[in-house]
């Protein structure tokens, strides 16, 4: 069950849009299966490629027999390295919006293999069947090379890694000797976590259908977060004009950041189609979702030193993630302990170690999602340490200024966070004794952490047209990859000019469109919503205009800051009685449609003076089978300062898909290589396990009230990511309550239950 | 089905299943294919088309195909009714479960040509016309999905469940919606959705 609560409008929202738990307008395609996903468009002259995957690590291929596959009627063709066209040179040509610094990835390019499961082939054929059935056919040798897969054999020769990615900032500086402070403090704790590489595994898998138009242009369907993304690759890899490729992606059957780079069978798919001229669709099987990028694996240690009143004397945070040996892939790790407490000295530290991987790849609340998992684990430990509560330790260590740049937060609304959710929780019942809370053989755990993640904005345009018939079409390049896009764009374009939402049409997944940047990182609302704000704010004003002019009058003397949008007409805030429709004025005005397009920009100034981000207090009941260490969550209470909450009803599934996410990496999900092939062994939804129905319990949302005005014309910063930030750090602390015992290496199975001698 | 590798792991085959896990050798599982010379002469032809009729939402579909079609590629890459998705094509995600004869099953996991002469329903064919089915405007009311790809599989599996009559509580209906997967976590909306059109019927049911 999940609590759609009211959101006060705080800012003006004549149309009254803002802050509806309105269903998703694209509900209806979705439950009817008309929504069309990647892999869903067809041409009559299809093809169909299937991908042949490397068997080693590294090393090289030394022959390629394709023969056996070419033989059999109805293969068109077989690419690989030896028979490839000619293709981009520079690494710049290969970069797309989201790459780190390094030397992107080049499917097909020679013979070198840099990580398994590489796509080393290409089949193309009549049909799927047959594409799948002589991928097996085609046979690879390979001259295996010595390989490194493993984070633990290498972690000692990791290095700082520095600006290496767009949004990342390395550590601040250290405040202080944090490693004195931490000798000389009363009490510590020093512990050291690990974090499994973790896939997205979206429902849908990777997909490309390219359409090979008549003239030659291309018109391609792909799994992306970002069709302009997509579009630019293609057209500098293959080198084409921005004319000659339009990518489309209005269906997104999830991606979690695995969408936010343009993966391999889009390239795939695009050399076929551009060698054979015919329309081709590559669709990557379960397994090769495990071909790519990755939550990087990580090994962390954080220590704490604290004065006996339960402030922090020190705070050291130390991360090394893996990368491979190609791309230096980033996140903000550590930092966001140093944001989150205020200690009076610290020292965070990251690195990156390569290994013969592919190169990780942002999932949900990249970084954060590590990073905060340890610093809550670790407060938490403080907290039994200093025999004090968790939260009321959080509140100790609370700061409105960030300590690690010294500037204010524009707004942090943590601490409602923490009161609303515990009384939500019922917080104040918990006796914080381990293992003293039990419900038949279960035994019963309370625990909570914090959360935080960015509010970031881009910049990004739109379009807009208001029909005479008093329809608005509104258009922006972005993408809904589930996230409710489509639904809280028409929202925010209805609520400015006061028409109702079934008036409004959203196009978003489309390069043709304007410019919007890659839908990730929760920063959408932020970025696009700001452009549909202002693009409507445009055609208001156009209207205005016109309404203020037209002939006989009909609002007086009434300026345009007195005219009100609402309900499909224009209203003087003077005398309602001054009323006319927007149609009306269109045509009184002789205006057949009104068609503006505008830019957002963030508030650059203002942002530079802020630290901007959500927070979020997470509190977890699990109840661990007494006899067998089985741990099952049986409630989350999630509460939210995310700034404005556009739809209560998509930001509350955000929340909740983001808690799942956050029981999976709890309790299951964890790539498991072995690390003699260099292979992800459990490559399938049935040996990799997400969460399913049964492993769900109660998630109840509360979205705290909280104004900011710094961090964009909505005030709302996203809610993405937030959800998932910190989850698992309550349920392993719920676990250490329930069960007395501590596990820090994730995700927290019955084996290391027992091994760390409980339940 | 399988090949040699080369080198670097000839102790090693490709998985004849799924082509991406790699067997050890301990004995052959297909001898006939060991020697890579030999491939071409012992392999199995190429199945030719056939034509088959499969009766999908009420309607005698004639559509020519290989023997070796699943029932799901058969609807999605034959017939165009692509409501039915792909999300692992192994029967480990529930994404294309459909009806047949009332009964929910994976359509990944049984051929074409083993449907013909029954009732297959898609999620396609759930509305009527305007009207949706309650389940889907249930879904749309609870925010039961959010990229929408597991749910004409969710959906789908659910009137399979209430077909059944085994669920009652919220447990139950958690236990045997286990199935399908939903990555985005829409699971407790999911429930809901189940619950209030489970209770709707029930509710129906009662009255003369």
């Amino acid at each position: 069950m999940i609590a759609f609560p009211s959101f006060p409008d705080r800012l003006e929202t004549p149309g009254g849009q803002i802050g509806r738990p309105v269903n998703r307008v694209d509900g209806r395609l979705k439950v009817t299966g008309a929504a069309r996903y990647a892999a869903e468009h067809t041409a009559p002259d299809l093809a169909h490629g299937y991908i042949v995957s490397s068997a080693i690590a590294k090393g090289r291929i030394t022959r390629i027999d394709t023969s056996a596959a070419l033989a059999l009627p109805g293969v068109l063709a077989v690419f690989t390295h030896e028979n490839r066209p000619d293709l981009a040179w520079f690494d710049r040509k290969w970069k797309d919006e989201d790459s780190p610094k390094g030397s992107p990835f080049r499917p097909l390019y020679d013979a070198t293999i840099s990580h398994s499961f590489q796509p080393v082939a290409l089949v193309v054929a009549e049909s799927f069947e047959l594409a799948r059935y002589a991928a097996r056919l085609v046979k690879v040798d390979y001259a295996a090379e010595p390989h490194q897969t493993d984070l633990a054999a290498v972690h000692r020769d990791a290095f700082a890694p520095s600006k290496d990615k767009g949004g990342f900032q390395p550590p601040p500086r250290p405040r202080g000797d944090a490693d004195r402070a931490l000798v000389e403090a009363e009490v510590t704790v020093d512990c050291h976590y690990s974090q499994p590489a973790e896939y997205h595994n979206p429902m849908e898998m990777h997909a490309s259908t390219v359409l090979y138009n008549d003239d030659g242009t291309l018109t391609i369907h792909d799994k992306i977060q970002g069709a302009s993304n997509s579009q630019t690759y293609v057209c500098n890899v293959f080198n084409l004009p921005k004319s000659a490729v339009r990518v489309c992606s209005p269906f997104v059957g999830g991606a979690f950041g695995s969408g936010l780079r343009p993966q391999h069978q889009l390239f795939m798919a695009v050399l076929a189609a551009t060698q054979l001229k015919r329309s081709v669709r590559v669709e990557l099987s379960r397994p090769q979702m495990f071909s790519f990028g990755h939550r990087p694996r990580s090994l962390q240690r954080v220590a704490l030193g604290a004065h006996r009143d339960g402030r922090l004397r020190t705070l050291i945070h130390e991360a090394v993630q893996e990368t491979s040996q190609f791309e230096n892939y980033v996140e903000i790790v550590v930092n966001w302990s140093g944001q989150q407490y205020k200690a009076d000295t610290t020292r965070l530290d990251y690195r990156l170690a390569r290994l013969d991987v592919y190169t990780p790849l942002d999932q949900r609340a990249p970084g954060a999602a590590t990073g905060v998992n340890a610093i809550e684990m670790a407060m938490d430990e403080l907290a039994y340490a200093l025999e004090m509560d968790p939260i009321a330790l959080r509140l100790k260590n609370h700061t409105d200024i960030d300590p690690n740049t010294g500037r204010p937060f524009s707004s942090k609304e943590l601490r409602a966070c923490f009161a609303q959710g515990a009384e939500r929780f019922g917080w104040s019942r918990r006796n914080p004794v381990p293992r003293s809370m039990r419900q038949g053989r279960d035994l019963v755990g309370w625990g909570v952490a914090a959360g935080v993640w960015d509010a970031m904005q881009g910049q990004a345009e739109a379009r807009a047209v208001l029909g005479l018939d008093g329809s608005l079409m509104v258009a922006s390049a972005t993408a809904d990859i589930g996230t409710g896009t489509y639904t809280v764009m028409s929202q925010i374009a209805a609520d400015v000019l006061g028409l109702p939402l079934e008036q409004v049409r959203f196009r978003l997944g489309d390069s043709a469109l304007p410019t919007a940047p890659i839908e990730g990182g929760s920063w959408t609302v932020s970025s696009v919503g700001s452009a549909v704000k202002a693009v409507c704010d445009k055609v208001r004003d156009r209207l205005a205009r016109a309404a203020l002019t037209l002939e006989g009058r009909p609002f007086g003397t009434a300026t345009a800051d007195d005219l009100l949008f609402t309900d499909g007409c224009i209203q003087s805030r003077i005398d309602p009685a001054q009323r006319l429709p927007l149609t009306e004025v269109m045509r009184e005005a002789g205006l057949f449609a009104i068609e503006e397009t505008a830019r957002s920009l963030p508030y650059l100034l203002q942002r530079a003076r802020h630290t901007l981000g959500t927070h979020s207090a997470i509190f977890a009941e699990v109840r661990v089978d007494a006899d067998l260490g089985t741990v099952r969550v049986s409630r989350i209470v999630s509460a939210v300062a995310a700034g404005r909450i556009i739809n209560p009803k998509t930001a509350g599934s955000q929340i909740l898909g983001a808690a799942v996410w956050g029981i999976g990496m709890a309790l299951e999900e964890e790539a498991l290589t072995d690390h003699r092939l260099g292979r992800v062994m459990n490559h399938d939804l049935a040996e990799y396990h997400v969460p399913v129905n049964p492993d769900v319990g109660t998630i109840d949302v509360i979205f705290v009230d909280e104004e900011d005005r710094v961090v964009n014309p909505l005030g709302a910063k996203g809610v993405g990511e937030i959800g998932i930030v910190g989850v698992a750090a309550a349920i392993g602390n719920a676990i250490f309550h329930a069960t007395g015992v501590r596990v820090r290496e994730l995700p927290f199975t019955v084996d290391k239950i027992l091994a760390a001698g409980g339940p | 089905m399988e090949s040699r590798q080369g080198n670097g792991t000839s102790g090693s085959v490709r998985c004849w299943r799924c082509e991406a896990c790699l067997l050890p050798m301990t004995g052959d599982p297909m001898p006939d294919t060991a020697a890579p010379t030999r491939l071409t002469a012992v392999r199995p032809p190429v199945p030719e088309g056939q034509t088959l009729t499969l009766t999908i939402n009420g309607v005698d579909r004639a559509v020519t195909m290989p023997p070796w079609t699943t029932l799901l590629d058969a609807l999605r890459q034959h017939l165009d009714l692509t409501g039915t998705k792909k999300g692992c094509d192994h029967g480990q995600c529930g994404a294309c479960t459909v009806l047949v004869d009332g009964k929910r099953i994976n359509a990944c996991l049984t051929l074409a040509v083993m449907q013909q002469g029954r009732a297959i329903t898609t999620i396609e064919g759930l509305a009527s016309g305007a009207d949706l089915h309650p389940l889907q405007q249930a879904f749309i009311d609870h925010d039961a999905f959010q990229c929408g790809y597991c749910t004409p599989g969710q959906i789908c599996s659910a009137i399979g469940l209430m077909n059944e009559g085994t669920a009652r509580t919220p447990d139950e209906i958690r236990e045997l919606m286990s199935g399908n997967i939903c990555r985005c976590g829409a699971y407790p909306n999911i429930v809901d959705a189940i619950r209030t059109v489970m209770a709707a019927q029930a509710g129906g049911e009662q009255q003369p």
